[in-house]
């Protein structure tokens, strides 16, 4: 559904991101895996309307796109949960679950913000989650961070239509949490979305994910299916092969 | 997986007092200030509390908190807006010389300053956001050509410093039903722009905590990158509120010109101030995302009333600078506690 060919970005003269290809299909997930500062930020930031690439071509279904904006690709279906999480803190919950796409009641000047339903769907929403928030009313900026990520994840699952993009949303997230969020992204594919997800946890990639695309320093190491890999080699290429085996063995020296 | 839905309380939740309710709310500062001013010139000064007294003092209030409720939204949306001061002059003079040089009716002359507000107000936003600089200083440089155009053009068209001789203008009377008129209460005569200033909190409230317009508003001042990161039009959200406060500069310009059928053309210098000092005395934060229409309202309640209040105390007028600071002062302290009260901030 959507397809990435060569893409590339800068940002001035620090190559972020060069001559990366992957697909996104219904039903799929795709995991981008790699180093702080590889470029996953980066790339999803392009597929999420953030910013826009500047080399290569960017797909859906087919035709060549660029979003100008963020709203475009909501408006396209796609649904990001950014890894400074996008909220604004002195709002409330609920104003921030439904920012941006507010329920409203009512016609022409008198259009007004449905209150009742905001605060109903994200408790609901949040609920699902195994999270029970004390107040919806309460600014988001006295959340816990793990509150305050589920509050964004639940937004993006919630008008999520098409492409779900989740950027390292396990990581501040509760052993409990961090299962509910991947059986989400499980549940989300099963429903024929297709999801992007990133993470540095092999462990958590691999139960979920179909394919797997191995960003270093902005560039693709390689893009595997998931019968081509195993758990072992993928933890391996992640942390660079040869070096973490230098290093478990420094440690073990130094252990002695 | 699923949790039952809780019904409606928490063994985590205190049960909010009234005053937990209360102080989480922005305007409860100015509110108090407000009642503080009026029991204390109620006081010292006898005239403060006769009809003409209240009529006095709500007037001046009037004009004020137009402006400094439209500037309080634009501070929630983040921005400043430096040249609110001169517009209502710059408003004024259009008005003025399209009515009283070019010869057209009062009501069209008011059609032309709007669009013409509207259109600064519009290049206001677009420069900011073009520029990504900060509105202090994009506006600064609006105030400063403002002022400059507003003297220029003044003196080539009338060879003076002001436009006068409004009232022989064709609708002079009734635009002036609409904008400057009195409503007899009681024998004393009340300045319909009362009306409006309590007509614009209203809207204003309203719009900000009831409408997606408001929701926005407080988005792109908490975070304008969260906020579009999420499909907020941050960028058609703040050039609105730039162009809502030039409206307001325009509404207020129009009860000058018509009230006094005069202008000078160095007016409103130094306005734009007491409009940022009344929405933060209101509870604004200069930071943005934060504040109220209403408090911004009766921010320049307790202007008028102190201003007022002094010339019934028969004190120099000079030590209304001084209550102006302190009130300044307080405000910001307050607003800073309640705020972290209001946030029971973590750090
Ligand atoms: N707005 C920006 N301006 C300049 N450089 C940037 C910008 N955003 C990212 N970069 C640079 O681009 C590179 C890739 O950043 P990116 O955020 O995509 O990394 P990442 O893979 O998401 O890392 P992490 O795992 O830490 O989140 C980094 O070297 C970063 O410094
Ligand atoms: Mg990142």
């Amino acid at each position: 559904m959507i397809e990435v060919r060569d893409i590339g970005k800068t940002y001035g003269s620090v190559i972020a991101l060069a001559d990366v290809s992957t697909v996104v299909n219904p039903g799929e997930v795709t995991c981008v895996l790699g180093d702080n500062g590889a470029g996953k930020s980066t790339l999803i930031k392009i597929l999420a309307g953030v910013h826009q690439h500047d080399k290569g071509q960017f797909l859906i279904d087919g035709d060549e796109v660029r979003f100008a904006s963020p709203r475009e690709a909501l408006d396209s279906g796609i649904a990001t949960v950014y890894q400074d999480l996008a909220v604004v803190p002195l709002m409330s919950v609920w104003r921030n679950f439904h920012l941006g796409s507010e329920p409203t009641v009512g016609w022409g000047p008198l259009r007004r913000l449905d209150r009742k339903k905001g605060r109903e769907t994200t408790r609901t929403a949040l609920a699902e989650m195994g999270i029970d928030l004390r107040d919806v009313e309460q600014p988001v900026g006295t959340l816990s961070g793990g509150e305050r990520q589920c509050v964004a994840i639940a937004r993006a699952v919630h008008f999520g239509a098409k492409v779900l993009i989740l950027d390292e949303p396990t990581a501040a997230l509760g052993v409990k949490q961090a299962g509910v969020v991947l059986r989400y992204v499980a549940q989300a594919r099963d429903r024929g979305l297709g999801v992007v997800l990133i993470t540095h946890n092999p462990h958590h990639a691999y139960p979920v994910g179909d394919r797997f695309l191995l960003l270093k320093r902005g560039r693709s190491l390689g893009s595997y299916e998931k019968g081509d890999i195993t758990i072992e080699e993928l933890t391996r290429q992640m942390a660079g092969g040869a070096e973490l085996e230098a290093l478990e063995h420094e440690l073990r020296a130094v252990q002695k | 997986m699923s949790v039952a839905v809780r019904s409606q309380s928490d063994e985590r939740l205190a049960k909010p007092g009234l005053w937990d309710r209360l102080v989480v709310r922005p305007e409860i500062g100015a509110l108090l200030g407000a009642l503080a001013v009026f029991v204390f010139f109620s006081v010292v000064a006898g005239q403060f509390l006769s009809p003409l007294g209240v009529a006095n003092w709500l007037d001046d209030a009037s004009t004020l908190g137009i402006m400094a409720v439209a500037v309080a939204m634009l501070m929630i949306g983040g921005e400043f807006d430096l040249s609110a001061g001169v517009m209502t002059a710059s408003t004024a003079l259009v008005t003025a010389i399209f009515a009283t040089q070019v010869g057209l009716n009062v009501w069209f002359s008011l059609l032309l300053s709007l669009v013409f507000a509207l259109g600064v107000g519009a290049i206001n936003g677009w420069l900011v956001m073009r520029t990504g600089l900060p509105s202090f200083i994009v506006t600064l440089g609006t105030f400063l050509a403002l002022q400059g155009l507003n003297l220029g053009v003044t003196r080539l068209i009338t060879g003076t410093v002001q436009v006068s001789g409004m009232r022989s203008a064709d609708g002079y009377e009734s635009a002036g039903m609409l904008f400057a008129s009195t409503v007899d209460i009681g024998g004393t005569d009340f300045q319909v722009s009362i009306v409006w200033w309590v007509l614009f909190a209203a809207v204003a409230a309203w719009v900000l905590v009831r409408t997606r317009f408001g929701n926005w508003t407080f988005a792109v001042g908490g975070s304008a990158l969260s906020s579009r990161a999420v499909g907020v039009p941050v960028v058609r959200t703040k050039i609105t509120l730039f162009m809502t406060t030039a409206f307001a500069a325009w509404i207020v310009g129009s009860i000058n010109i018509l009230r006094n059928a005069s202008v000078q053309a160095n007016q409103g210098i130094g306005l734009e101030f007491q409009y940022i000092i009344a929405a933060v005395i209101g509870g604004c934060l200069l930071t943005g995302g934060f504040g109220s229409a209403v408090g911004a309202a009766i921010g320049a309640l307790i202007f008028g009333m102190a201003r007022q209040g002094i010339v019934y105390a028969q004190w120099n007028s000079d030590w209304f600078m001084l209550f102006l600071g302190v009130m300044l002062l307080a405000a910001v302290l307050v607003n800073n506690t309640f705020r972290r009260r209001a946030e029971r901030v973590r750090r």
